[in-house]
């Protein structure tokens, strides 16, 4: 069910400015709709992230993926299993960069004997490899919309991703491969029972939304063009606060720029947090030192124990009878 | 206790989900799957809340009527407390890389087993009580909200979780299943809904010092009685202290090992081990109050956890001692490592714990100044202050099974592996999929360990069970070593159910059978009373040469008395010769 309400809240989404994008509508879809998405996107990520910051680390608990450190003539696995913050940066970069931990990722199965096997499993690790990077590359690129003269890195960037030169303009990678990843994530979801079971709409919905996105600007770019030059001075008025709706910009850009809209909006409430969350996760991002280093539980409060003495007050005689020394006689 | 299939017929597996979303529909408990209910005496000891007799199989389980309020109320509480358990309730993307990872997953199939699922039956709460999205669009964002069958369900399957975290270390975030199910069950208890194999040990460890209710007098008797079966075997009897003041150690160890077998072997390695080391400078001493290194607290709440570990602290302060050594146990590492500094240091009455033996310096743990025994041990071999003789273990062809806590909570995987390279002469290690960081739970963990759901615990003992299969066919391995005493119990259910022809031990046992004590008479059979092998060859062998000795003085005295007979004869002949030439010459001359 989740499937279908978020497929079609995306097809919905794509028609409303289809619809609603003429005449003064402009300005709805090409101003107030994208300033108004940029600040809930900017005060919802400052507040979530916030409000994680805010609550307390009580305890030490990360998860250790190799040998600790331990006697000095044991070989320790300082990337995953850190007992220094410099070990603890090189573990995070591996996680953030280069997803350390779905590369562990095995598939399990059961065959006849019993026999478990556990089989190599890296589709989900080069996907999602695949889709963050690509998603990356199309973000800068987009940094020429606004920016004059258009950045070195901008253009270096372009002529890397464009290297197959094929077609006119230039057929980029990055656009075909972050939207072929996310094909491939949605029907991984759909393909595996288990996966199916698991996947609400919320988790059909971004990808729905990043594919329509991604096909909306490539359908932009080699199919519907539209005046690049409008299109810049558009942008390069919202970022400039001087906001103008040039004549002429095609329907496709106001489609673009509200699943655009929608998703950064969306983004701070939804599971795309994962992106700020990372950093912050207590498993991943702290050493595994607590034996050396005292760790502080800011709400450590006194508990009830059962002290000795009441120990001993319960069991004195049978002590007594054994040998066993006690305090009082 | 529920009757268990057989392995054939528990090892076909099902993992086709159920057509209908998990959202919509509570699961059903099924009887086998859950543990009992706690008892109102126990909560009554440690003063938890709700007690009454119940049982998870009735329909009515007497909450007080404000329940849903405690428990929505505890769990707002816990997301301002605990930035782990917010940032796991906001940030996981259900991309399913834990999905199969969990051996209760693999060995029952139930698609709520899946970590993720597990997560997210508490995540769906949260989702649809507390965020606005949830709370307006219900089941669309995932939201469900707390009604008494929805409960039932966190009951259910939080307590098939054993906190092994094998989910955790596959997860992109990493977010700890652990950590929800740990918060999962505080909640619970909140209402009073425990279980009993979980409560009774607490209650017990509370009142006595330990998990099994073992009185002072009685732990002594115990440990007296191992002495004298070491005795028995080595001609040695040691002899430890108890609750001395002034010692410079102070000794915790499982109270398992104290009780059931096989720990108890590891326990007479223990007693071996300070015996051997007392000649040399070793001044250790265990205690009755502080008798328990596991924490069954950890398995109920932080807060529990904190009110049984105290008397570690509290023991070595009041014994004067200078650090703590720390035996062979999976959940009392975990809780020693992460959480004891912590909650009850700092530690400042004690010392940077030192080996008096090699004068080596325990940095690593030089604020919560606690040792683990194999890092103890481990250091002692290096510094070859160890008189071993590994082919006493030569019965064995070994493999080492990496407990969860100790592995995905600390990292000790080298220890006891280095050990066990100088201990004995054949070590294998199963699968790499199913070892060190990535090794599998015995199924039983975190309290479950328990016979109602011996069903569910041999399903979850499934994927450690084939990696030893897989050992015990290719290389012969009967036996699987540990370091946990919640393994020792429990492997040994698993062995006996899927591989009865391998045994299970904890790796100072193997030390005490390796170890040559001073002035030792000859060894003839392992700490389990288990003739050498060899032993009977070797009688056998004296024995045949024994008789081969008489037969050949047999053969010999054979041999002179037909020589004897031999040389009469001809004697005789040549008499009858000599008289008979005689009587011719005789004759002769007549002539």
């Amino acid at each position: 069910m989740g499937i279908w309400v978020s497929f079609f809240a995306v097809i919905a989404l794509v028609l409303i400015p289809l619809v609603g994008a003429q005449g003064a509508g402009q300005y709805l879809f090409g101003i107030v709709i994208p300033y108004v998405a940029v600040l809930i996107f900017i005060i919802g990520f400052i507040y979530r992230v916030v409000q994680w910051g805010k609550t307390p680390v009580p305890f030490k608990i990360p998860t250790t993926g190799g040998q600790m450190k331990s006697l000095p003539w044991i070989k320790s696995n300082p990337l995953d299993n850190p007992s220094s913050t410099g070990g603890v940066i090189g573990r995070m970069a591996l996680e953030v960069f280069a997803f350390r931990s779905l590369f562990r990722n095995t598939r399990v199965e059961l065959r006849e004997g019993p026999k478990v096997s556990y089989g190599s499993n890296k589709w989900l690790w080069v996907a999602a490899l695949a889709f963050h990077y690509a998603f990356l590359v199309v973000f800068i690129k987009h940094f020429r919309l606004f920016m004059e003269p258009v950045p070195g890195f901008v253009t270096l960037l372009d002529s890397v991703d464009g290297f197959m030169e094929i077609g006119l303009p230039r057929l980029m990678m990055s656009s075909i491969v972050l939207l072929l990843a996310a094909i491939y994530l949605l029907l991984r979801r759909l393909a595996v029972p288990q996966l199916r079971y698991i996947s609400l709409a919320a988790d059909y919905f971004p990808l729905f939304l990043i594919i329509a996105l991604a096909g909306s600007g490539i359908l932009m770019k080699y199919f519907l063009r539209v005046d690049l030059t409008s299109v810049k001075e558009l942008v390069v008025g919202l970022f400039s606060f001087r906001p103008t709706i040039p004549e002429g910009i095609g329907a496709i850009f106001y489609i673009h720029l509200f699943l655009l809209s929608v998703l950064i909006a969306y983004f701070p409430f939804s599971k795309l947090m994962h992106a700020g969350g990372v950093f912050m996760s207590p498993t991943r991002n702290m050493p595994n030192d607590n034996r050396a280093k005292r760790h502080i539980n800011p709400w450590n409060y006194p508990v009830k124990v059962h002290t000795y003495d009441e120990y001993e007050d319960d069991f004195r005689e049978k002590m007594k009878e054994v040998g066993l020394p006690v305090e009082k006689e | 206790m529920a009757k268990v299939a057989p392995p054939e017929e528990l090892s076909r597996v099902d993992y086709t989900p159920p057509k209908k979303g998990w959202i919509d529909k509570p699961a059903e408990l099924k009887e086998g799957r859950w543990c009992y209910g706690s008892k109102p005496k126990d909560h009554e000891v440690v003063g938890l809340p709700n007690p009454r007799a119940w049982s998870p199989g009735d329909e009515d389980w007497k909450l007080p009527d404000n329940w849903q309020e405690i428990f929505l109320d505890g769990l707002r509480e816990r997301l301002d407390k605990f930035r782990t358990f917010r940032i796991f309730m906001d940030i996981c993307v259900r991309c399913g890389a834990c999905s199969d990872k969990c051996h209760f997953f693999i060995g029952s199939g139930d698609p709520k087993n899946m970590p993720v699922l597990r997560a997210e039956l508490l995540r769906s709460i949260y989702r649809g009580e507390f965020t606005t999205a949830g709370k307006i669009l219900g089941k669309v964002a995932g939201g469900r909200k707390l009604t008494y069958d929805v409960f039932k369900e966190l009951f259910y399957y939080f307590f098939q979780c054993t906190e092994c975290r094998r989910c955790s270390l596959f997860c992109p975030y990493g977010i700890d299943t652990a950590e929800i199910t740990i918060i999962g069950r505080e909640l619970l208890n909140l209402l009073g809904c425990n279980i009993d194999w979980i409560m009774g040990p607490v209650a017990n460890c509370y009142r006595t010092g330990n998990h099994l209710g073992i009185q002072p007098h009685a732990y002594h008797s115990m440990l007296e009685f191992f002495c004298e079966e070491i005795e028995e075997i080595t001609g040695i009897l040691p002899e430890p202290s108890f609750n001395r003041k002034g010692a410079e150690i102070l000794f915790i160890t499982p109270s398992g090992d104290v009780f059931a077998d096989p720990g108890t072997f590891t326990a007479m390695g223990y007693l071996m081990l300070f015996h051997y080391l007392e000649g040399m400078g070793l001044d250790i001493t265990w205690s009755t109050y502080a008798s328990e290194g596991g924490n069954f607290g950890f398995f109920t709440s932080h807060e529990m956890m904190k009110r049984l570990n105290s008397k570690m602290y509290a023991e070595a302060k009041r014994l004067g001692v200078k650090w703590i050594l720390g035996g062979e146990c999976g959940h009392m590492w975990r809780v020693c490592n992460q959480y004891m500094d912590t909650m009850n240091g700092p530690a400042d009455f004690l010392e940077v714990p030192k080996s008096p033996l090699t004068g080596t310096v325990f940095e690593n743990a030089q604020s919560h100044k606690m040792v683990h025994i194999c890092e103890f041990t481990a250091d002692l071999i290096k510094h070859g202050k160890l008189n071993l003789d590994p082919s006493r273990n030569d019965p064995y062809k070994v493999t080492f099974h990496d407990s969860c806590n100790t592995s995905r909570g600390m990292g000790f995987f080298e220890e006891p592996r280095y050990i066990l390279n100088n201990i004995c002469n054949d070590f294998h290690d199963m699968p790499i999929n199913t070892i060190r960081e990535q090794t599998f739970c015995c199924g039983s963990g975190s309290g479950l360990n328990t016979d109602e759901i011996m069903d569910l615990r041999m399903r979850g003992a499934l994927p450690r069970a084939n990696a030893l299969q897989h050992v015990h066919d290719k290389h012969g391995v009967n036996l699987m070593s540990c370091i946990c005493a919640i393994d020792r119990a429990t492997l040994q259910a698993l062995v006996d159910y899927w591989i009865p022809e391998v045994e299970v031990s904890g790796i100072h046992e193997l030390l005490g059978n390796a170890l040559i004590l001073e002035g030792e008479k000859k060894r003839t059979m392992n700490l389990r009373g288990e003739e050498f092998p060899w032993v009977e060859e070797e009688e056998e062998e004296a024995a045949e040469e024994a008789a081969l000795e008489v037969n050949l003085e047999a053969a010999e005295a054979e041999a002179e008395e037909v020589a004897a007979e031999a040389a009469e004869e001809a004697v005789e002949e040549t008499a009858e010769e000599t008289v008979e030439e005689a009587a011719e010459e005789e004759a002769e001359v007549e002539k």
